[in-house]
């Protein structure tokens, strides 16, 4: 389940997605997030929970700010952090 | 040798007169529906009232989104370039422009010659320009000119969570409805629109002197929560909203 | 402000005629108490047999209360006679007799696989303050999903801010916005600040209501095409949500797909609303949540 957190507005993209069937609930993506945007929370899988890894509610309209002192060509903390590259940044103005 | 600097922006058409580097009068309009005729008209009466025959005019660059439509304009300068010229001719310690106007905001980091390092545009979305504090303005039924002062009176700081202008207009409504003191509204809308402002600087860096100009930059309460954001002193000059129709005039002279 | 009340959820409730109260082996109720609309689904057996629909108060708690009160209204049914309760609606919902909660995107899911059969693969639910762009797979789980509630432009408020700039009803802005021979080009798609400022200066060069309609629900279509993009789309397309009826928009968006949105079907005897598809969802949910628990 891919899940799409951030907004396209005026100004340009700003998304981190997730791909929860990959992550591996280990926390190191939302541990090493500079902005503190990221949490794990739990989402439903079958009927059975599992924790993965999302963009904090609170950061999920301001993800520009949240993502932008960044490195936006694929190495963001939370993208080196996350063995199974279940994380990706989008950060495009434009 | 005498210029005209032009900035015609989203809101209001700006002009300077300059004479061998120094402004010797300024001018400025709503755009209205014809920004051709509004500019032509802001021309006319400023030269007038300088005494300056527009043949002594050299030339006249313009600047901003409505550049375009200016009728006289002689060349059009970058809006970046423009605000690093201003930036240093007005604070000659400047090192971080920060320019608000009605729909956009911009950054620039530049060197003591005002030559561009790095910029940032906010273009596009109207949440993170004047235009915010314009909504709420009217959804607080507070005259534009009273916010600032205003917001300056809050107490304590709350949260606006929409990020988009209509969507927190009918958040303020709720808020007044639950009798939220209106001088905490106008803070937080401010406190929502320096956040977004000070979003350019997050990969440009605050260097010192950071100068703001722009028509915002006039707005004591966004100044104040513009600072409060960045954690840094804010440098406004004079005549703030002259600085891109001052920057483009002194392109002119290369 | 313009009559919004024709997008806003219309109140009402429904009994599916037939459906047996008392002998009915799992009895369940979903419940979707969204920032607008509040929305109960019961059902018998995983099939719908009552559903209402409310406008939701100032206390998520009571309006989830009364959305589900209404709904068992005059089946015989107390809220203590259900077997499981799943709630789920905007944010950090609370509905106090539920005994789980599940994210509106699942429910939706869900809800929309039980309306319109296993084909629906792409959901866009288009509401009042939000659009969700959701990728189902066959069984109604949720395979990607993007949820839009920063920006106006797309939403019901973003058309409430042109339908009150040009005096037209809400409910009339599709059609109206279909009268030109063709269309013009799109006002900004991304902003309605500024859609809204260029509308006003299309109007002063002359150009009529329906043309610049026209150009505004080309501008929202190509919005809502584009979150469609990011999540991809397959075949079968379904809308939800208020703005689903605003065929001004979903004209555009069908066009820019190539191919149309499943029919709504008619639900007036079904209950098999499109507007309850969350509270489906929910009502499925707990189904699903009371026989994994009975089987241990």
């Amino acid at each position: 389940m891919l899940a799409h957190y951030g907004y396209r507005d005026g100004s340009g993209e700003y998304f981190v997605a997730v791909d929860a069937a990959a992550c591996t609930s280990c926390g190191r993506c939302a541990a090493d997030c500079p902005s503190r945007a990221l949490e794990m929370t739990a989402i439903l899988d079958g009927l059975d929970e599992k924790s993965v890894a999302a963009v904090r509610e609170a950061s999920r309209n301001t993800l520009k700010e949240a993502c932008a002192g960044c490195d936006h060509a694929g190495r963001a903390p939370c993208e080196t952090a996350c063995a199974p590259k279940a994380i990706r940044v989008t950060w495009k103005q434009g | 040798m005498t210029v005209v600097g032009a900035d015609a922006g989203a809101s209001r058409v700006k002009l300077v007169l300059v004479r061998d580097g120094e402004v010797v009068a300024r001018g400025a309009a709503p755009c209205g529906i014809d920004l051709a005729g509004t500019a032509q008209a802001l021309l006319d009466g400023l030269l007038a009232e300088a005494g300056v025959p527009r043949s002594q005019v050299s030339a006249i660059p313009a600047t901003g989104t409505g550049a375009e439509a200016v009728p006289f304009a002689t060349a059009r300068v970058n809006v970046v370039k423009v605000m690093a010229r201003a930036g240093v001719k007005l604070v000659p310690a400047a090192r971080t422009v920060i320019d608000v106007g009605a729909e956009e905001a911009r950054a620039v980091r530049c060197d003591a010659k005002g030559s561009i390092a790095d910029f940032a545009l906010n273009d596009k979305c109207a949440a993170g320009a004047g235009s915010f504090i314009e909504a709420m303005s009217r959804a607080l039924e507070c005259p534009l000119e009273e916010m600032g002062p205003l917001s300056l009176k809050a107490g304590k700081a709350i949260g606006l969570t929409a990020q988009c202008v209509i969507f927190a207009e009918s958040e303020v409504v709720s808020l007044i409805h639950r009798r939220t003191p209106p001088e905490e509204i106008a803070r937080a809308a401010y406190d929502a629109m320096a956040a977004r402002v000070s979003g350019l600087l997050l990969r440009l860096g605050a260097q010192p002197e950071v100068v703001v100009v722009g028509g915002v930059a006039r707005d004591p309460g966004f100044i104040a929560a513009l600072g409060r954001k960045l954690g840094v002193p804010l440098t406004v000059p004079p005549d703030p909203e002259f600085a891109g129709a001052l920057g483009a005039a002194l392109c002119a002279e290369g | 402000m313009a009559g919004g009340e024709h997008w806003r959820w219309a109140e009402m409730r429904g009994t599916v005629p037939g459906a047996d109260f008392k002998t009915a082996a799992v009895r369940t109720a979903g419940i979707d108490v969204g920032s607008v609309g509040s929305k109960a689904a019961v059902m018998l057996d995983g099939r719908m047999a009552a559903w209402a629909i409310m406008r939701t108060g100032a206390s998520s708690p009571d309006s989830a209360e009364r959305v589900l009160a209404r709904a068992l209204e005059g089946t015989g049914l107390a809220v203590g006679d259900l077997h499981y309760v799943v709630g789920t609606g905007y944010g950090r919902v609370n509905v106090p007799m539920a005994k789980k909660t599940v994210t509106e995107i699942s429910c939706h899911a869900r809800g929309a696989n039980h309306i319109w059969g296993k084909s629906v693969r792409t959901i866009l639910d288009v509401g009042g303050q939000d659009i969700k762009a959701i990728r189902a797979d066959e069984t109604g789980n949720v395979a990607a999903f993007l949820m839009n509630d920063k920006c106006a432009a797309g939403t019901g408020r973003g058309m409430e801010v042109i339908a009150d700039l040009l005096g037209v009803p809400v409910a009339e802005l599709g059609e109206t916005s279909l009268r030109v021979d063709e269309d013009p080009p799109p006002v900004n798609c991304t902003c309605v600040v500024f859609a809204r400022s260029e509308a006003v200066a299309l109007l002063r060069k002359g150009w009529s209501k329906e043309k610049v309609l026209a150009a505004y629900c080309a501008a929202m279509a190509i919005r809502m095409h584009a979150l469609l993009q990011r999540v991809g789309v397959e075949r079968e397309f379904a809308v939800t949500g208020g703005q689903s009826r605003n065929v001004g928009v979903v004209t555009r968006i069908e066009r820019a797909l190539g191919f149309s949105r499943l029919p709504v079907p008619e639900f007036a005897a079904t209950g098999l609303d499109p507007m309850v598809a969350g509270a489906i969802g929910a009502a499925l949910y707990a189904k699903a949540f009371h026989e994994k628990a009975a089987r241990g």
